[in-house]
């Protein structure tokens, strides 16, 4: 299987170019402010009391999702940043020339390309997701309820984006294809929120734009799936007497992902993966 | 040449890009073990010839085949491209590995047995010359020593067929007489060389055969004696009867250069029936020059030719 000399040859890229060390000290920087953040949390007092056990346990969780958030939009944006000049950048200079003159089809070079950057999506996410909890719970004994779900659903988002950038690369330089990843990125963020406010106020063409943005690019709804997977069941409690309204928050999500989103997430790489199959069967290097 | 199957075999390749025609319906034979020089001024269409034979581009029509594997059959053209080599026009290989990892990449991409993969490298990098910087990162290479780098790569795993596109267009004197070197040794070892080149020189010193090409369309194909056997002779005659110019034009084509008459393309041993029938027009001749064209003065007198 000759994707494998091109997806070693992109983790290979990733590690000389010095990426996976700058992700990885970055993330030992925010891992460090952050588990700070949290060391403090207990000395908050109220009326001159600590607070009782219970509410830094949400404060912590919503801490966690805030901090995640971040993580998640760092990958969103790194996956971008990585995936977008991938085949582009290989056509634009030239070195696609050498290697799709060998025995190597299409199909496996954009399969090479997609695992080398899954396996790099998989590492930094799962990597700095695993780091950030294991600090929180060492620093105040907080273990989220699904912590494995959760960084699946990372995973997910981080590569749903990622293979829309790359379905990009085979047609669009990196700096255009990436602006757009990034761009539909935002949108699906912000229809998210759009859908919640339609929900808050039983508008159903409000609503529908929200799941027709989630159904186009599914990356706010893994989002909403990671968050689920964080909450602690006391906080989705409180939430849901808060009623629809919660919805618009970003930061909350009011039930799991049902198993069809989940295949019709799986449908939705495969079906983006092979659209740039076909895209780059059709482009001349 | 060989009588084995043909190397390289297109029939009606064509290639358009919107309304440029890239290449027009070229038909070929190139035997296996020839050094096939492809020539030509820049655009007219070499590059893109290359590439429809290495799949990197789709023809518009045509077919071709390489190393007997036509381009239509996907599957059957990936096969033969094991035994390929190519160095393009455009050279630039991932500049973040040195070069005994590019060549390590193409040994795989290849399918080249692990076993001789040291073995194979190391023969490359000394052909190229690139042995001592072998360990270094092809990104502080010179452009010509990238070059190198792609003549390195295009003839890894000793491929039977090693398609050069202008190979040495960044290199040094030095560098081009390597290549010329280069590419006798592959001839030696019965290798298929096809040469893109706009320069003459270059083609002429190596080509077993050459095929001159403009604007898409392919003028001659030849050996370079077939290419060079239209000689021409130089007559400085005066007193030519009016109208009696027609009468020579049997021994081939005219051309006035001042008090000169050139006569090209007539036969060695026709010389002297052209001065009798100059001298029955009434001509006086004073001087009678055999002229050898030089693969260049060919060229340029077939690219000025109007063509049908
Ligand atoms: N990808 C392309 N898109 C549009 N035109 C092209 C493309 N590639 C080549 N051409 C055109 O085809 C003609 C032949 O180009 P090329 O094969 O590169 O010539 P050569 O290699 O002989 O210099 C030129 O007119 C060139 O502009
Ligand atoms: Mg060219």
């Amino acid at each position: 299987m000759r994707g494998l000399v091109i997806a070693r040859l992109v983790i290979r890229e990733a590690a000389r170019r010095r990426l996976l060390l700058a992700l990885l000290i970055l993330t030992l920087i925010v891992v460090t402010l952050t588990g700070w953040g949290f060391s403090r949390i207990p000395t908050i007092t109220q009326r001159g009391a600590p607070l009782p056990d219970v509410q830094i346990k949400v404060i912590a969780s919503q801490f966690l999702i805030l901090t995640m958030f971040m993580f998640s939009f760092v990958l969103a944006m790194a996956a971008v940043f990585v995936a977008a000049p991938q085949i582009s950048g290989d056509v634009e200079s030239g070195t696609a020339l050498a290697i799709l003159s060998r025995p190597i089809g299409r199909a496996e070079y954009v399969t090479g390309k997609w695992a080398g950057l899954a396996a790099l999506v998989a590492i930094y996410a799962g990597g700095a997701a695993a780091i950030e909890l294991g600090v929180v719970n060492a620093v105040i004994g907080y273990v989220p309820p699904e912590p494995l779900a959760f960084i699946a659903f990372v995973i997910a988002e981080g590569l749903v984006i990622m293979t829309l950038a790359l379905l990009l690369s085979t047609r669009l330089s990196g700096m255009v294809g990436g602006v757009i990843a990034l761009v539909l990125f935002g949108i699906a963020w912000i229809g998210g929120i759009v859908g919640g406010i339609g929900a808050a106020f039983d508008n159903a063409g409000i609503t529908h734009v929200g799941t027709a943005t989630k159904l186009i690019l599914p990356t706010d709804g893994l989002w909403r799936g990671a968050v689920y997977a964080l909450e602690p069941q006391s906080f989705i409690a409180a939430g849901s007497q808060a009623g629809p309204a919660s919805a618009a928050n970003p930061f909350y999500a009011s039930s799991a992902a049902p198993l069809s989103f989940e295949l019709y997430v799986a449908g939705w790489v495969a079906l983006v993966f092979g659209l740039a199959v076909l895209s780059f069967r059709a482009r001349e290097p | 040449m060989s009588d084995a199957a043909p190397a390289i075999r297109t029939e009606e390749l064509a290639k358009r890009y919107g309304k440029i025609t890239a290449l027009a319906g070229l038909t070929m034979s190139i035997p296996a073990g020839d050094v096939f020089g492809f020539l030509g001024p820049n655009g007219a269409g070499k590059t893109t010839a290359v590439k429809l034979l290495l799949g990197l581009a789709k023809p518009t029509s045509g077919e071709g085949w390489v190393l007997g594997a036509p381009l239509s059959d996907r599957a059957a053209h990936r096969r033969a491209r094991a035994d390929v080599g190519y160095l393009p026009e455009l050279f630039r290989y991932q500049p973040w590995l040195s070069a005994r990892e590019v060549l390590r990449v193409h040994c795989e991409l290849i399918g080249l047995d692990r076993a001789r993969w040291d073995a194979e490298i190391k023969d490359a990098l000394g052909i190229v010359g690139l042995a001592e910087r072998a360990d270094d990162r092809v990104g502080g290479y010179s452009k010509g020593m990238q070059q190198r780098l792609g003549l390195g790569v295009a003839l890894l795993g000793r491929p039977a067929l090693v398609l050069l596109d202008e190979p040495t267009s960044a290199l040094d004197p030095v560098g081009r007489h390597d290549v010329r070197e280069v590419i006798r040794a592959l001839k030696a070892r019965g290798t298929t060389v096809f040469l893109n080149s706009h320069l003459l020189t270059e083609v002429e010193q190596v080509c077993d055969r050459v095929a001159i090409v403009d604007k898409g369309r392919v003028i001659q194909v030849g050996t370079l004696d077939e290419l060079l056997r239209a000689d021409a002779v130089r007559v400085r005659a005066t007193g030519i009867a009016n109208g009696g110019y027609d009468g020579l034009r049997s021994f081939g084509e005219l051309q006035h250069e001042g008090e000169w008459l050139v006569i090209r393309g007539i036969a060695q041993d026709r010389v002297p029936d052209l001065v009798r029938a100059i001298v029955e027009r009434g001509g006086r001749v004073y001087a009678v020059e055999p002229r050898h064209e030089s693969l260049e003065d060919r060229f340029l007198s077939l690219l000025e030719k109007p063509r049908p």
